[in-house]
């Protein structure tokens, strides 16, 4: 436990210091197969791409695997945060951006001035991760929480984990007299952003803060980067705090199950999080696929609490030099492959539904 | 005496003068020149944010520059980076003069240097390694020291402490101090050691015990030293991030209690909002690295105008 705090403290500070992105984890869980059956290449050549930290495991996935069956083709992701994914596009810098947050009105606007023939920038969403709520209490080994109350854990209108509206989740299990330290990320996160829209969409009253990816809850602790929140709730019994998957798996913390108003509890799970998705719906206009969650959902196994990521282009007027390999790997990425490959590292795969729509999207770049 | 004067060449310079002139000239002009592009960038940066935020710059208690409208204040930051950075020279100053007395003064010489060196090895230690330190050892270690002070110091409302995990003020403050205790100690070490002789032995001779010669002489000579020296260390306390990013549990409100989590200052809260900021989120944390610059002139200028009123006690004369 000790030791892996100190790890996780080691990754956070390190990433903290290059100044990039922290919510990425430290290497991929098992190895990793870079091989692909029906890979079409698209030509020659090399692309840049930035933004979001949250999906730099599956963008290493599918780069090197796009790498390792096209040859001569360099692709650069490089994972600084979605806000500076996004600003690097609009500054042309990039072919495309990663965001965990789809890009608001101002950035749309500016998109424009990149997008050549009068296009503008859309969003794709391309795999989602879901966030799970990772406590240390000694003893309890299943914790049953529903919005209201994770809402009120959170924004410490419930101090003590004996608490009557916790105990009443969780008939049976024998609840410590401890105070409940929440802790959350102190630095501007996605994953924060997603947290706090599924805490004011489901739970209203108990968080009536606007969501956003700075946190605004009130007291609690804060920390930096996943890694940080990670570390901080192995050193702490009595924390509580929110991260993606796979910090979660990779560090043996138990995670809260979701009472949805489903018949059964709902488990933090890659499948869990793709049926929520498909529960949501495209609210994006003119071929944007900007997507709504829908964070009451009551539907049986459907995880609410998700992040999804998008992959940011212009719909019309990309830049011609990387048109074709853009469009040959975001191809593969929304792909019967690519999106096959994101289970195994703890990303949920894009719902058919939605995913076929991404695929013609990115068939219709020009 | 008697030989004819040389042949007068005062109008001719040679080309190596000019050169050399020409160069630390331009050098000169170099420096304002960076210094001036400096604050005109943040100034037109800092002025784009200001004037669309919708909050007060200098009493908000909030940082959300990239909402729509944005609302950010630097309140929490300028208390922060102030307190913290006021605990640590309170902490530091008394224990690096200590530390400069004992080295130049009363440590036999065999352990003089030893002393002197680990001291400046602290200086070598990267913050990002004081971070990890302060996080992993100094904040489980702090709980025991807080719950004391709280004990006996909590009706004061600064020293209340609740039982959290120590990621406070204070724990940053005493981070900070250790960060700072090199370059204080070494600066004003030297200055102590160019006391000179002849007054150090009048004293003595004078009847004075040690201590008094380091009273009449030592210190009112090493004055100004301690002030510039302090305020190096003052330099690096505010403008220190890595080390306080990673133990400080950040919030954006003012705490009483300087035990208790909370606050931020500029330095740390730029590491933190970056990366995820938009273009507005960038021209407030420049408008806040403004108010930083402009933190760091006043205080430097401050240290001047105490050393220059003070200039008859120099050492150098």
């Amino acid at each position: 436990m000790k030791l892996g705090a100190a790890a996780a403290l080691v990754t956070s500070a390190l990433l903290l210091t290059a100044a990039c992105g922290t919510d990425d984890n430290s290497g991929l869980p098992g190895a990793v197969d870079f091989s692909a059956d029906h890979l079409e290449c698209g030509p020659r050549g090399s692309l840049l791409a930035s933004g979001s930290s949250a999906q730099a495991n599956a963008m290493e996935v599918w780069v090197n695997t796009y790498q390792a069956n096209c040859d001569d083709s360099q692709i650069n992701y490089k994972a600084t945060g979605s806000g500076a994914g996004i600003q690097e596009f609009l500054q042309g810098r990039t072919a495309f951006a990663g965001s965990d947050s789809v890009m608001s009105d101002e950035e749309l606007a500016a998109s424009r001035a990149v997008c050549a023939d009068g296009g503008q920038a859309i969003h794709l969403p391309m795999a989602a991760g879901p966030i799970a709520i990772g406590y240390n209490l000694p003893g309890v080994e299943d914790l049953v929480l529903d919005a209201p109350t994770l809402a009120r854990v959170f924004d410490s209108g419930i101090t003590r984990w004996n608490d009557p509206a916790i105990a009443a989740l969780n008939p049976g299990v024998t609840l410590p007299d401890l105070p409940i330290t929440p802790f959350h990320r102190s630095d501007g996160s996605g994953t924060t952003d997603n947290l706090t829209q599924y805490l004011n969409g489901s739970a209203p009253q108990q968080w009536p803060y606007e969501p956003g990816k700075n946190w605004k809850g009130k007291g609690g602790q804060a920390a930096d980067g996943s890694s940080g929140l990670v570390g901080m709730v192995q050193q702490n019994a009595g924390a509580i705090s929110y991260f993606e998957l796979s910090y979660a798996h990779q560090n043996n913390i138990s995670t809260v199950r979701i009472d949805t108003g489903a018949p059964e509890p709902v488990a933090v799970s890659v499948e869990n999080a793709s049926s929520a998705i498909a529960a949501g719906e495209v609210v994006g206009e003119g071929g944007d696929l900007a997507l709504e969650l829908d964070y009451a959902t009551r539907e049986p196994g459907a995880y609410p609490i998700v992040l999804v990521t998008y992959e940011i282009i212009c719909d019309k007027g990309n830049n011609p030099g990387t048109l074709d390999l853009t469009k040959a790997f975001l191809g593969y990425a929304a792909g019967d492959e690519g999106q096959g490959a994101l289970a195994e590292i703890d990303y949920a795969p894009i719902p058919d539904r939605i995913i076929a729509q991404v695929r013609d999207r990115v068939a219709g770049m020009s | 005496m008697g030989m004819p004067e040389a042949a007068p060449r005062k109008n001719t310079v040679r080309l190596g003068d000019r050169v050399f002139s020409n160069l630390s000239k331009g050098s000169g002009i170099a420096l304002l020149v960076i210094m001036a592009a400096i604050a005109v960038f943040l100034t037109i940066r800092a002025a784009v944010a200001i004037s669309n935020n919708e909050g007060n710059f200098l009493t908000t208690f909030q940082w959300n520059a990239n909402d729509s409208p944005p609302v950010f204040g630097i309140a929490v930051l300028l208390f922060g980076t102030v307190v913290s950075s006021v605990i640590a020279m309170t902490l530091a100053v008394p224990v690096a003069i200590g530390i400069a007395l004992f080295i130049s003064h009363y440590a036999p010489r065999r352990l003089a240097g030893p002393i002197g060196y680990v001291v400046d090895l602290l200086a070598a230690v990267p913050s990002i390694i004081y971070g990890l330190w302060g996080a992993l050892f100094l904040v489980p270690h702090m709980t025991g020291l807080f719950d004391w002070l709280d004990q006996f110091f909590g009706w004061t409302g600064i020293f209340a402490y609740n039982g959290t995990p120590a990621r406070s003020l204070m724990t940053v403050g005493i981070l900070l101090a250790i960060m700072i205790l090199p370059i204080i100690t070494s600066v004003t070490r030297e200055v102590f050691k160019q006391t000179p002789k002849a007054h150090e032995e009048a004293a003595l001779a004078l009847g004075a015990t040690r201590w008094e010669v380091i009273r009449m002489t030592v210190l009112p000579f090493g004055r100004s030293g301690i002030i510039s020296a302090s305020m190096l260390g003052l330099g690096r306390a505010l403008g220190e991030t890595m080390a306080v990013a990673t133990v400080l549990s950040p919030s954006f409100l003012i705490n009483a209690s300087l035990l208790e989590s909370g606050g931020g200052t500029f330095a740390q809260n730029i590491a933190s909002q970056f990366k995820e900021a938009g273009s507005m989120g960038r021209d407030a944390l420049i408008a806040s690295g403004l108010v930083l610059f402009i933190l760091t002139l006043l205080v430097n200028g401050a240290a001047r105008l105490i050393i220059a009123r003070r200039k008859e006690y120099s050492g150098a004369s």
